[in-house]
């Protein structure tokens, strides 16, 4: 896959899409599942064209195949003085998933926060109940660090929230061999 | 004096205002590709949608308008003016008649074919022969050999060497500043000349 | 870990509030020769009013992109002037810093250098940053000599960048990275 950029359209047509999808957003988001229109999408994705902060990063996750609009990946909640980020990764279109989209695109945007933001270390926090993109993250190199015990509830149950974290020094070294 | 030369026209390609309607799609293109961005900016490089770059066009535009020390021009080709790169002046401090440059050509099959150093030869002429600035700044990283050459051929000479200025690909590099007076760009021209 | 983060050997690194600034900053404002050592372009002067709209507007937006501090004497907690981290670039942990003291009493008796040390631990062991970077003019040799105490290293001259009376004047670029100032003594937290 290709990270990259798209015009709020495109953008709004995606997200606006992919929230039909509950399964989609319960595995990404602790937000009670909640559907927008495009043109809602839109107007947001357009009133951040012209934001020009460098804390936050929002890539599109395209194929290399065709070319289409498979997810996003985003890099954020920077501690600058820290070095530390945030990531945070969503594949909308269900038939990518399980095939390595995701892992590539996380090993794309951790070499951008270690090279490029020279970050000390990225975090991410996943729910139990996603153990796919819990092994993606382990393959891409995440250590896990701790979980919040039953902090998510859904359907009845009570499950955990993972946290895992990745530091510079271990990226480069895992590059390295 | 010489009014009859054109100001803006080179013998491969010329200098020319932004479209608005063609130049977002092209440029976003270039700002997909890495090198390119981390060869211009010490900010984190990232890609931009057509939408933004668009957006970005007003803002400079609007900024000419205001400000006015702010000249920026598209570089296309002669004939038929497709766009392959930007060069500007900018910081322009009138009182003390200095200015810096910045230069990109976006596309890396468009590089290498001297479009850059045309634009660079215009936009000195510019500067001194009609901005009647005194002297050009330029910070090139120390990873970009080819502008670095680039504007030691156009008779810039390093003056600071800002140590480990910037970090990429986990190590440091340095900033060079290079600059250009006047009087040094008008020997270079008539020595051309002769 | 710190007491004393904010706070040097004869200065101190503070905030007051827009009203007090910008009365201080309009009547530095009026010393030509100040704005001349402090500043490369045109001298204009600004009313108090104006300059607190101006500054209440930077609060506002204030998103840790600059560090601006004011400084005030330990001894009688005066006003001196003002030491700012400013053009950040985090990516490369790199940024400037400028200083200017306005009360022209205090000049040449070392609160300048005081006032550098602090902000330069501030850069290093708060913000993290890898190197410090400033700008001054050839017609200023009281703060060369005193940057080059606070352990700037020389890095290279803009030929001719200032036209003042007729006559150009380089501008001297000098930088300091964490490495050489832990080595200082001063400064020292750790």
């Amino acid at each position: 896959m290709h990270l990259g950029m798209d015009n709020p359209e495109e953008l709004a047509k995606c997200f606006s899409g992919w929230r039909r999808d509950t399964e989609y957003y319960r595995l990404l988001d602790t937000d009670p599942v909640r559907m927008f229109s495009v043109k809602a999408f839109q107007k947001d994705f357009e009133a951040n064209l012209e934001k020009k902060s460098y804390d936050d990063y929002l890539f599109t996750i395209h194929t290399l195949k065709d070319d289409r609009l498979i997810g996003f990946i985003w890099l954020g909640g920077i501690d600058w003085n820290h070095g530390n980020g945030w990531v945070g990764i969503g594949l909308g279109e269900r038939e990518y998933w399980g095939k390595g989209y995701g892992t590539d695109a996380m090993r794309v945007v951790l070499g951008f926060a270690f090279t490029e933001l020279n970050l000390h270390r990225v975090s991410l926090n996943v729910f139990a109940y996603n153990p796919r993109a819990i092994r993606s993250y382990e393959k891409a190199g995440f250590q896990h660090e701790g979980r919040l015990r039953k902090l998510i509830c859904r359907d009845g149950q009570r499950t955990d929230d993972v946290w895992m974290g990745i530091l510079g020094e271990e990226w480069f070294k895992q590059q390295e061999s | 004096m010489d009014i009859q030369t054109q100001l803006f026209e080179g013998q491969l390609i010329c200098l020319a205002p932004i479209d608005h309607e063609k130049d977002p799609e092209i440029e976003s293109k270039w700002t997909h590709d890495p090198e390119y961005l981390r060869m211009l900016s010490a900010k984190p490089a990232r890609p931009l949608s057509p939408a933004q770059i668009k957006k970005k066009y007003e803002a400079i535009e609007k900024e000419m308008d205001e400000s006015r020390n702010t000249f920026y021009f598209t570089i296309r080709m002669r004939g038929d003016d497709r766009l392959v790169g930007f060069i500007k002046i900018l910081w322009v401090e009138w009182t003390n008649g200095n200015g810096w440059v910045e230069e990109g050509i976006g596309d890396a099959n468009d590089r290498g074919h001297g479009y850059g150093s045309e634009a660079l030869r215009l936009v000195l002429r510019y500067a001194f022969a009609e901005l009647n600035l005194f002297r050009l700044s330029v910070v090139i990283p120390e990873y970009n050999q080819t502008a670095l050459h680039l504007f030691a051929k156009a008779g810039f000479v390093e003056e600071v060497r800002r140590r480990e200025a910037y970090q990429r690909d986990g190590r440091y590099w340095d900033a060079i500043h290079l600059g250009l007076l006047r009087e040094e760009w008008e020997v270079q021209v008539k020595e051309a000349a002769e | 870990m710190t007491a004393s983060l904010f706070q040097g050997e004869l200065v101190r690194l503070t905030m007051d509030n827009p009203e007090t600034l910008a009365k201080a900053f309009s009547r530095w404002g009026r010393d030509s020769e100040y704005i001349r050592l402090m500043d490369g372009g045109a001298e204009r002067m600004f009313s108090a009013k104006i300059i607190q709209s101006w500054i209440e507007k930077d609060f506002e937006k204030d998103v840790g992109q600059d560090f601006f501090f004011v400084i005030h004497t330990l001894e009688s907690d005066h006003l001196l002037g003002f030491v700012s981290l400013f053009g950040i670039d985090w990516n490369h942990g790199n940024s400037w810093v400028g200083i200017g003291l306005g009360e022209r009493e205090c000049w040449g008796k070392g609160y300048g250098t005081d006032a550098m040390q602090v902000v330069l631990r501030y850069a290093f062991t708060e913000l993290n940053l890898h190197r410090v970077t400033l700008g001054v003019f050839e017609y200023n040799p009281r703060a060369i000599r005193s940057y080059e105490k606070a352990g700037f290293v020389h890095e290279g001259r803009v030929r001719k960048e200032l036209l003042k009376d007729g006559q150009r004047w380089d501008a001297l670029e000098m930088g300091i990275l964490r490495d050489e100032w832990r080595g200082g003594e001063k400064g020292r937290l750790i």
